[in-house]
């Protein structure tokens, strides 16, 4: 055996094996959207779910997103026929009952889908803490440039969009960033005032 | 009961493998043969095990055994048995054991035909084998264990992917490639075993690994051909390639394991290129390992890739630990493997060998750049990029039409060196083919530069290959009074390597006129038809009759039947459909495909109004596209006659008394 030679040539697998283990860390499926930063598109959209008290909203009450300036919002896109949907239902509609009283809404919206499957389906998981509302021929996702469902876009008190999270979301990524959009909210607050 | 079948056979068999790995080469080392007898005794345990468990997975999937995880995850009562049974391989876990039982066939195969051959390359070989299986015997007993029990027991589950249970070649793509790509760890381990028993300087091996390597070689390329085909026919995209990383990951061991089986006829013929080829068939088996990382880690966005886990890890430390010993273990034997024959002469045969290795290789190392290239610039620069059939379209043509040229230049050329005389007679006349298949190119209406030399290079090779077949077969005529056809097959038969080489060759002539007459050629049109109205494609005209749906078994079917016009006369009707699966997103499209000499007629249903009033239809002409399958049979069916066995060669290897290791001098 030579293994000096033996040596250098092990020495070249490192970099091949160090990209591997780069890669694993990466997400291909993490495509970076444009809009996080920018200003979130308007919508008016009806109320087709009404969620439970305290969160709940009447059906056919338009939301608006215009109206909720100075709080945070979590904007849930989902559809029935969405099975990863169904992994992070339960875990929005309780982080969403964790807010009740702030100022932070959330909002979900259906995404080529009919009313009643959405219905159903909210029914049949057990009901949502908070409403839901539709997107007729899907205006609302295309604005947002819904990559496919469930995504969650969530919506600073400035109206910009802050974070862009594509697939389930989980608790804690949502708790962190609502989190700390609230603090910024109130020190920006404290200055004006 | 069957999940304790299933778990308790992996979980026995894992200690076997590991000290079957250990004893083999101490063994070996201290010249105990009884205990490499062990080492294979471990082997076939292995075997017998991991069959326990596949087959307590297949009984778990047919009986519907919901408390089996895996069966959870893909099994369903509506679904056919047919894909029930093929579920085995429609996901991870279950694609990971019939892996590992394939791998445990092969070493059983491997250990039982050759445990008579002298020497400790057997054994050593069965060594690697074995750490091969260990590796994924800890990925089913851990990460990838498809025998966990689901509390409660569900009723039913959700069924395979739609995508997979949609079309017959699920049943003959995957178990193809898996004796393809798990095959190549033989080559691999005999090479391994070559090195560790220095053997490697000998040309004995070659011809060992040589004759592994053309039949799991021939399983690959059916595989990938039969995968094209299931795309063509199942994605409606009508297509059958789009450089898809997994794609590519299934193509590039092939690339290698064809210079190799080129190559080492060089090395058998001339003692030449000897550590070209260990680094061949190395390369070989690291890529189906790549090939395999790639797939189950999630690392790169494929529509093959499965679902991820912490399996990509495991994958991840393999490639890390087969990389580095194979390197240092080649590098640091290296000095050995020097060449003691030299090229006579730049007009033979090892010349074409040579250039041939050039291009396949150069061929490889483009692909594998273009595939990993995503992730290079990903961790480097921080940005997403993508590389498209663009850039593999122009990389590839160049090489692949030089090849294509060579594949005729080769066989025609002596070895060692060829004389003016003997240029002129075997280069000359296949001239007249290339001649002809340009004109055709031309008339049918081919014009890209590169679409034409394919012609023309198909024609000239294929006029070469064919003459070899002719002149062949009228010498054995004249020289034994044969007929024409005893004069033939006993030619292909006395000389089957050879022959079935050439065989394979005129496959891929098929397969190659076929991609470049249906990439240059291709016509598609598209509209919404109302029950009565036409749409007309390159001269074909089809009619829609009417919209239909159905309930079945285990889906909802929508489709449209059309009928296919030919002057005024209705001649044949196709039936696109779409099908519905529950819990799935979207339609999984069926299209209809109607094959002619001259190409494909290919409908897909693209959407139909509710109510049945009109129907979207998208209408190929694909031309000789059938010729790609016929190849691809072609293919396989020179692989099958060139790995062979030879009747008499076979008894002189069984008859060869020498049952274990002879004592080896110690490397310590």
């Amino acid at each position: 055996m030579n293994w000096k030679r033996s040596a250098i040539a092990a020495a070249c697998a490192a970099p091949v094996i160090a990209l591997f283990v780069v890669g694993m860390r990466i997400d291909p499926k993490d495509i970076p959207s444009p809009l996080p930063g920018t200003v979130a598109p308007s919508f008016a959209l009806q109320v087709f779910a009404p969620g439970q008290a305290p969160l709940g909203r009447p059906i056919g009450d338009t939301v608006r997103l215009a109206e909720m300036r100075g709080q945070v919002v979590v904007l849930n896109f989902w559809a029935s026929w969405c099975l990863s949907c169904r992994d992070e239902h339960a875990v929005l509609s309780e982080v969403a009952r964790r807010y009740s009283g702030m100022p932070v809404r959330f909002v979900g919206s259906l995404y080529q889908d009919r009313t009643a499957a959405g219905t159903e389906w909210i029914a049949e998981l057990g009901g949502q803490s908070y409403p839901s509302v539709e997107d007729p021929r899907a205006r609302t996702a295309i604005d947002y440039g819904l990559y496919g469902v469930p995504e969650t876009f969530i919506i600073a008190a400035d109206g910009r969009i802050a974070r862009k999270i594509t697939g389930p979301a989980e608790a804690a990524v949502v708790v962190r960033i609502v989190d700390s959009l609230l603090a910024v909210a109130s020190v920006a607050k404290a200055a004006t005032q | 009961m069957n999940g304790l079948v299933g778990s308790g056979a992996l979980m026995v068999s894992l200690p076997f493998l590991l000290l079957g790995m250990v004893i083999v080469p101490f063994g070996v080392r201290r010249q105990r043969p009884e205990w490499v007898a062990l080492g294979y005794g471990a082997v076939y345990a292995n075997f017998l095990l991991v069959s326990a468990a596949t087959a307590a997975m297949l009984v778990a999937l047919v009986t519907h055994d919901f408390s089996v995880s895996y069966v959870a995850q893909v099994g369903s009562r509506a679904t056919p048995l047919f894909y029930t049974i093929i579920s085995l391989w429609g996901a991870l876990e279950g694609s990971i054991l019939f892996w590992a039982w394939v791998l445990a066939l092969y070493s059983v195969l491997v250990v039982s035909t050759n445990r008579a051959r002298p020497g400790a390359l057997v054994p050593y070989s069965a060594m690697v084998l074995l750490a091969i299986s260990s590796f994924f015997a800890i990925l089913l007993v851990g990460p990838a264990n498809p025998f966990h029990s689901v509390f409660p027991v569900l009723a039913d589950g959700p069924g395979p992917n739609p995508l997979l249970q949609n079309h017959i070649l699920m049943g003959v793509h995957p178990p193809l490639l898996y004796l393809g790509y798990v095959g190549m760890s033989v080559p691999f381990a005999f090479a391994i075993g070559a090195l560790l028993s220095r053997e490697a300087e000998s040309n004995d091996w070659i011809r060992l690994t040589r004759n592994w390597t053309v039949l799991t070689w021939g399983f690959l390329s059916a595989a990938i051909i039969a995968g094209m085909w299931w795309s063509y026919d199942v994605l409606g995209w009508g297509g059958y390639w789009a450089w898809d990383p997994v794609e590519n990951a299934s193509f590039l061991p092939w690339l290698t394991a064809t210079a190799f089986l080129h190559s080492a006829m060089v090395q058998e013929r001339r003692s030449m290129l000897r550590l070209w080829n260990i680094n061949l068939v190395v390369g070989t088996f690291v890529l189906t390992i790549l090939g395999t990382f790639l797939t189950r880690s999630g690392i790169i966005s494929s529509v093959h890739a499965f679902t991820t886990g912490t399996i990509g890890y495991y994958f991840l430390a393999f490639i890390a630990v087969v990389l580095v010993a194979t390197l240092v273990l080649v590098a640091g034997t290296s000095d050995k493997l020097r060449t003691t024959g030299h090229l006579d002469s730049a007009a033979s045969r090892e010349t074409v060998f040579l250039l041939n290795n050039l291009f396949l290789t150069a061929f490889m190392f483009t692909v594998l750049v273009g595939t990993l290239y995503p992730l290079v610039a990903e961790a480097v620069r921080g940005v997403k990029v993508s590389v498209g059939a663009p850039f593999f379209n122009r990389m590839s043509l160049p090489m692949i039409v030089a090849l294509l040229f060579l594949m005729g230049v080769g066989p025609a050329l002596p070895w060692k060196s060829a004389t003016r005389a003997e240029l002129r007679a075997k280069l000359l006349p296949p001239i007249v083919g290339a001649v002809v298949l340009t004109a055709v190119a031309l008339l049918m209406g081919i014009h890209s530069l590169f679409g034409v030399l394919a012609f023309a290079f198909v024609g000239y090779s294929a006029t070469a290959n064919v003459r070899e077949f002719w002149i062949g077969t009228r010498a054995r005529r004249a020289a034994h009074g044969e007929m024409w056809v005893v004069a033939f097959v006993r030619l292909v038969l006395g000389n089957r390597r050879r022959h079935g080489g050439y065989i394979a060759h005129l496959g891929v002539f098929f397969v190659a006129l076929g991609i470049t007459a249906s990439s240059s050629l291709r016509t598609e049109s598209e509209g919404t038809l109302k029950p009565g109205e036409s749409l007309t494609v390159s001269g074909r005209t089809v009619r829609l009759k009417q919209v239909w749906g159905r309930e079945e078994q285990q889906r909802s079917v929508i489709g449209a039947t059309m009928e296919v016009l030919s002057a005024g006369r209705v001649v044949g009707t196709m039936e696109p459909r779409m099908n519905f699966y529950p819990l799935s997103q979207q339609p999984v499209p069926t299209p209809d495909v109607r094959s002619g000499p001259r190409g494909d007629l290919y409908l897909n249903l693209m959407a139909v109004r509710p109510d049945g009033s009109s129907a979207t239809v998208k209408a190929i002409f694909e031309p000789l596209v059938p010729w790609i399958w016929l190849g691809g049979g072609i293919i396989i069916a020179g692989a099958l006659i060139g790995a062979w066995p030879a009747p008499t060669r076979r008894r002189e290897s069984v008859a060869a008394v020498a049952p274990l290791p002879l004592p080896q001098e110690s490397a310590a």
